[in-house]
């Protein structure tokens, strides 16, 4: 047999991830539930909430951040740790396993599909915002930089941390009951739904172990005015700390993905 | 009754490890002479016969279950080698170790010359090498025929053209139909699409044809020999002993984590000496006899009859009722 050499897993990465957002666009009820439903909410709570946080401060430009932050978690987190289940229900991991497929490939094509559909979904937020919400976009190059690393951190460790969830739910049926209420108590927790320094402090305290509650705030950074930073618990956006919390999130996801993984249900 | 391929099996000669060991350093020098020209011969003669899978002694047990214990299995270039038995004998898990899904507990498992509990770069270059076909998997059915056996071949680094293997299994019209609007056995083929697109050795086939029309059937088999005529050897577990009987050049049956018995379909338990069966009609009546020379009996009878003999029937124990029987045996010894 003729050997060509090993494939590249770089370019199977990349060739999964193409393969794993095809089949994503071709579910398109998915797809547009994905994109619109943090436009939906945003529609929902801007028409709740009408009064203004500190002057200037809309409940809309407060809640943008949250929604960005959340969308993260929703297309990281949430999806893998439904979806890696019900691919290993299928048979299509062990069978992927049964190939010459290197392991990282698998993982790059994920995390390629969750970047790119996160995209998607706060360009599109954003795009709402600004054309019904009346959002303030930041004119700053500092905060954008901010803004670029926080979703580049933020939705690498949302998704191995999702990986790294995917071996709790014990049937692919039963992921998303396990993994929905996870997210939903940990977004009312790191004040997604609600400002953040109204929750009582023991909520804030347990939110404060997990990254959403830090990409939240980050994000506040970025879309609110800076003098709103004395606003918040620690009176700072402490900004240092969220990358350094969202590194070691990434990094705890990352081993505990490589060491548990299951490619078959047993 | 199926044709059954009775093609001339590979002798099943267990080629013994210890056998030249009597004399320790003279088994040392002809091991090393024969690995320092087995590469030469191998290259003068490109079928010099050797085993695709060796299994010597292996054992698996789940906590005090012994999944797998004892198993011996010697598999040739270029069979179709049928592995049999009920569920909990020990079938799966002996195939998910030869397939380097499982770690066994002990004993030697050569597969295409590789421990397949490799892991690594070995494990890549194990897999680039086999081909598994799964039990019935049922998934990204967003994606279209095409672009899944496509997409495999990139895995390996000698994979077929993934258009001639979508023609090979009979899904060239269905090229580009989305998976999700195929019937149970084009997802079958599909699986076996996959399985072969990277021009496996040995490839892997359980329980192929669960759920198809006889039709179907017989249509995956000509499928599978064609592959077998190809030079891929085939490990195939099957339920179905006539898919054994039609495919199978050695068939071996597996009971309690022990290997039974191995064989041909037409020879194992001593079905092609067995007796046969005679049965006919008188007065409104069936009659049946038990005999070793159901010739004689047929001409006593045609004499008899003096012509046509009614509803006569000539059996010999099908491969079920020898597989049932054996399977039995074992059941009752250990119970």
């Amino acid at each position: 047999m003729s050997q060509k050499g090993r494939p590249n897993t770089l370019a199977l990465g990349y060739g999964r991830g193409k393969l794993e957002i095809r089949q994503f666009v071709r579910q398109r009820e998915s797809v547009v539930f994905t994109l619109l439903f943090p436009l939906m909410l945003m529609a929902i709570f801007g028409s709740v909430f009408k009064d203004t946080i500190a002057p200037g401060v809309t409940f809309s430009q407060y809640f943008v951040a949250g929604m960005i932050a959340s969308g993260m978690v929703n297309s990281g987190f949430q999806q893998l740790a439904i979806v890696i289940p019900m691919e290993r229900d299928f048979g299509s991991l062990k069978r992927l396993r049964g190939t010459p497929m290197p392991v990282a490939s698998y993982f790059i094509g994920k995390s390629i599909l969750v970047l790119v559909s996160m995209i998607f979904q706060v360009a599109l937020l954003l795009l709402g915002g600004v054309l019904f919400f009346g959002l303030h976009m930041p004119s700053d190059p500092q905060k954008w930089f901010t803004f670029a690393w926080l979703v580049l951190l933020g939705t690498a460790s949302s998704t191995a941390l999702g990986i790294a969830f995917s071996v709790v739910p014990k049937s692919g049926r039963g992921a998303s009951a396990v993994v929905s209420p996870v997210v939903i108590i940990l977004q009312f927790f790191s004040g997604v739904f609600f400002i953040f320094t109204q929750l009582p402090s023991w909520m804030q305290q347990v939110a404060a172990i997990f990254p959403l509650k830090w990409l939240c705030q980050g994000m506040r950074s970025v879309f609110l005015p800076e003098g709103f930073a004395s606003h918040e618990v620690a009176h700072s956006w402490e900004n240092g700390k969220t990358f350094l919390i969202l590194t070691a999130w990434l990094v705890a996801g990352l081993i505990i993905s490589i060491r548990t993984f299951k490619w078959s249900r047993e | 009754m199926p044709s059954s391929c009775s093609s001339i099996a590979s002798p099943d000669v267990p080629i013994s490890r210890s056998s030249c060991l009597g004399f320790r350093p003279l088994g040392w020098f002809l091991r090393g002479l024969i690995s320092l020209f087995f590469p030469i011969l191998r290259a003068q003669w490109q079928d010099w016969p050797m085993s695709i899978i060796e299994v010597r002694d292996l054992r698996k047990s789940y906590g005090t279950n012994f999944a797998v214990d004892g198993v011996d299995l010697t598999i040739e270039a270029g069979e179709i080698f049928a592995l049999l038995g009920p569920n909990g004998a020990g079938k799966t898990t002996t195939v998910e170790i030869l397939e380097g899904f499982r770690n066994r507990d002990s004993g030697d498992v050569s597969v295409l010359g590789i421990d397949p509990q490799v892991r690594g770069d070995s494990a890549r270059d194990f897999r680039d090498r086999i081909g598994i076909v799964l039990q019935a998997t049922s998934d990204a059915g967003d994606l279209k025929v095409s672009e899944t056996v496509g997409y495999f071949s990139h895995y390996y680094a000698g994979a077929k053209d993934p258009d001639e293997v979508i023609e090979a299994v009979g899904l060239g019209e269905k090229k580009n139909e989305l998976i999700r609007s195929l019937s149970g056995g084009q997802r079958r083929r599909l699986d076996v699409a996959l399985g072969i697109i990277g021009n496996p050795e040995l490839l892997f086939l359980d329980e192929p044809t669960t759920g198809f029309d006889p039709e179907a059937r017989r249509a995956f088999w000509g499928l599978i020999r064609s592959l077998r005529d190809a030079g891929t050897t085939i490990l195939l577990t099957t339920h179905y002993l006539d898919e054994a009987e039609a495919l199978a050049d050695r068939v071996a049956v597996i009971n309690k984590g022990r290997i039974i018995e191995v064989s041909t379909p037409t020879a194992l338990g001593g079905r092609a000496t067995s007796q046969a069966r005679v049965i006919w009609e008188f007065d409104g009546v069936m009659h049946e006899e038990l005999t070793n020379e159901p010739t004689s009996v047929v001409s006593r009878l045609a004499r008899e009859f003096d012509g046509e003999i009614p509803k006569l029937l000539v059996s010999r124990p099908t491969l079920e009722d020898i597989y049932l029987e054996m399977v039995g045996l074992t059941n009752g010894a250990e119970s």
